[in-house]
């Protein structure tokens, strides 16, 4: 029986699908080491077989977990960032501004391993022994956007807290200078939030597929003429 | 010169007459006791040190730095923002711009990244022609390295010989993809283009006039004595210190860690085809770094020599639909770039743009480093440490 291709189904892309190991007992071993070492204080783990390990701790334990990764081997820094799940209520910036704004979805909806809030901090850390990688989330309150510093552990990411810091506007608590690093120090709002707009596509309409701008010559320049 | 080429097997008495050169230089500065004054130096945002507009403000006592901060952000352009409000086949155009000397080496990783989500392989060729030129644009971007360290120093001839040498492989870039700087050739799936007919011999041309490039700086720089003096057992970084700031690249290999991603990690890329060795120094400090440069630009000339050898035959581009849709899903993909490991963490949301996009770039992670390093340094020093360093600035603000 031969297999109908249905229309629009993407079934011909030169997939490796069938090569890709589903079983993957370094990074299964390397996880359950993990989970050992730091307890309960692993709410939620993923492994992608061949690809990547994802867990999750409890943002209380932040600091220690990081700490007794570190121990565990994991001592290279990769970086630090943060991840804001609620979807941008400005889409990606090309609506006509003379119209009004449509409504968009934007429920939370968290990524691998879940999460309650809308901010989460990422964290990915290798082992340099045998160049097994991590990532490591955490849940940053609502509301509070606050959690504790880990430049204390790993001096690499007093600068990537930095960042954080300008651009989602997380607290670190204990880190030793939240300066600006990019933006001026009187700047207001935290540019890599969804809800912040990118004011370039809000100044002028982004053209997107179709030329809003009129032709030299066109029906505009009669009007201006008579 | 036996010195130079393998410092690790060196015999005793050459490293002892060495250290010895830096002892009595340090010597000299140290035990005269003089009255200082503390003073805040300035230096940048534009000075033809800091390879863009960095910004160093250190305070002094007399003429040692008792803390050093540098100021950045005079290029920031808000990549990360960017990429969330395009698609995924216009978000290389920007990325492009993050290393501007080795251009397409960023756009690698990223469309590794959106590859692994949807699912989709590059073919062969294209993968041994996107290495061939992640290559290129490796010597590329430290030959010019290594002739900029020289005008650092007060050298000015090896510039020259830099920028000569470098433009010959930028012609290649040019020929291949139709951009010098910013190519712009990589595709989700495979590369735009196969290769124009007799590039291949070209190249090999080129490749030894680079070999060549690297012997004259060689001996016209590293066994320089002046060199040697200002470089050696300056801005020494141990190797924790390394790994906890998150080094990488050369400024990791030079602290003694022998970590290569080309070699490390499993990458649909033609690195595991060819043979090269991964240059580590065990000191750590300035000399080390440029060191291990300079050993892996030539390294990279003969992994190209070994590529053009062994291309296969086939299409450059793999089946893919005409409108890119990526599939949910996160994934984090890093090569080892020019400056270091630069890497994507892509989020994708099944739309045909990225929700979220983290570039970690390397300069970011290596300059993070300076106000622990430059502390009790004195004041020319930090211009060679600096560039040692070597960072873009591009890569450090985004």
């Amino acid at each position: 029986m031969r297999l109908q291709k249905q229309k629009g189904v993407v079934n011909q892309l030169s997939s490796p699908a069938e090569t890709t190991p589903v079983v993957d007992n370094v990074r299964d071993q390397v996880l359950a080491d993990v989970q050992a070492n730091l307890g309960s204080v692993v709410v939620e783990s993923l492994v992608k077989p061949g690809d990547d390990i994802w867990i999750r701790v409890s943002t209380q334990s932040w600091n220690e977990s990081m700490r007794k990764l570190q121990a565990m081997g994991f001592d290279y820094f990769c970086f630090l960032s943060a991840i804001d799940w609620m979807p941008s209520p400005f889409g990606r910036g090309e609506d006509d501004p003379t119209e009004p704004a449509p409504e968009r979805d934007t429920t939370i909806r968290p990524g691998y391993t879940g999460g309650e809030t809308r901010m989460q901090l990422l964290v990915r850390l290798v082992n340099s022994r045998s160049y097994v990688g991590i990532n490591v989330k955490t849940d940053v309150p609502n509301e509070v956007y606050t959690v504790d510093s880990i430049a204390n552990v790993f001096a690499g990411a007093n600068w990537h807290e930095r960042e954080a810091h300008e651009m989602f506007g997380i607290g670190f608590i204990g880190h030793p200078d939240l300066r600006n690093m990019y933006l001026p120090s009187d700047f207001e709002g935290f540019p890599m939030r969804k809800d912040f707009p990118l004011l370039a596509r809000m100044v002028k309409p982004w053209p997107g597929i179709v030329d809003v701008e009129p032709l030299p010559g066109g029906d505009a320049d009669q009007e201006e003429a008579s | 010169m036996t010195i130079l080429n393998d410092p690790v097997n060196a015999k005793l008495g050459d490293r002892a007459q060495l250290s010895y050169i830096a002892s009595q230089a340090a010597d000299a500065r140290l035990n005269v006791e003089l009255e200082t004054e503390g003073m805040t130096l300035n230096i940048g945002p534009q000075h033809p040190a800091t390879h863009g507009t960095l910004r160093i403000i250190a305070r002094l006592d007399g003429e040692q730095v008792l803390w050093a901060e540098p100021s950045c952000g005079y290029m920031h352009r808000g990549y990360e923002k960017l990429t969330e409000v395009r698609s995924f086949p216009q978000v290389t155009s920007l990325i492009n711009r993050i290393d501007w000397l080795g251009s397409f080496a960023n756009e690698v990783p990223f469309i590794l990244a959106a590859e692994k989500l949807m699912g989709v392989e590059a073919p062969p060729r294209a993968q041994w022609i996107r290495t061939i030129l992640f290559e290129l644009s490796r010597i590329a971007n430290v030959s010019l390295f290594l002739g900029d360290l020289g005008v650092q120093l007060g050298a000015i001839t090896p510039v020259f010989m830099a920028f000569r040498d470098r433009e010959y492989v930028l012609n290649l870039i040019e020929s291949a993809t139709g951009g010098r700087f910013h190519p712009n050739f990589d595709r989700i799936g495979g590369l735009k283009d196969d290769l124009p007919a007799g590039w291949i011999d070209e190249t090999k041309v080129v490749m030894k006039k680079l070999r060549n490039f690297c012997d004259e700086i060689e001996s016209l720089l590293f066994g320089n004595e002046i060199f040697q003096s200002r470089t050696r057992g300056i801005g020494v970084i141990p190797r924790d210190v390394a790994m906890q700031y998150g080094l990488s690249g050369a400024n990791l290999r030079a602290s003694g860690v022998d970590w290569d991603l080309r070699r490390d990690q499993e990458s649909p890329m033609a690195w595991n085809k060819v043979d090269f060795k991964v240059w580590t120094h065990p000191d750590g400090d300035s000399f080390a770094r440029c060191w291990v440069r300079l050993q892996e630009t030539r390294e990279a000339t003969k992994i190209v020599d070994q590529l053009l050898d062994g291309i296969p035959a086939g299409p450059v581009m793999a089946k893919v639909p005409k409108i890119i849709k990526v599939p949910e899903g996160e994934a984090w993909v890093s090569t080892e770039n020019p400056l270091g490991e630069m890497g994507y963490y892509v989020v994708s949301r099944g739309d045909s743009g990225p929700f979220r996009v983290k570039i970690r770039s390397a300069s970011f992670n290596n300059i993070s480093i300076t106000p622990w390093l430059l502390r009790g340094v004195y004041v020319p020093d930090i211009i060679t440490i600096l560039a040692s360093l070597y960072f873009i600035l591009g890569d450090i603000d985004r």
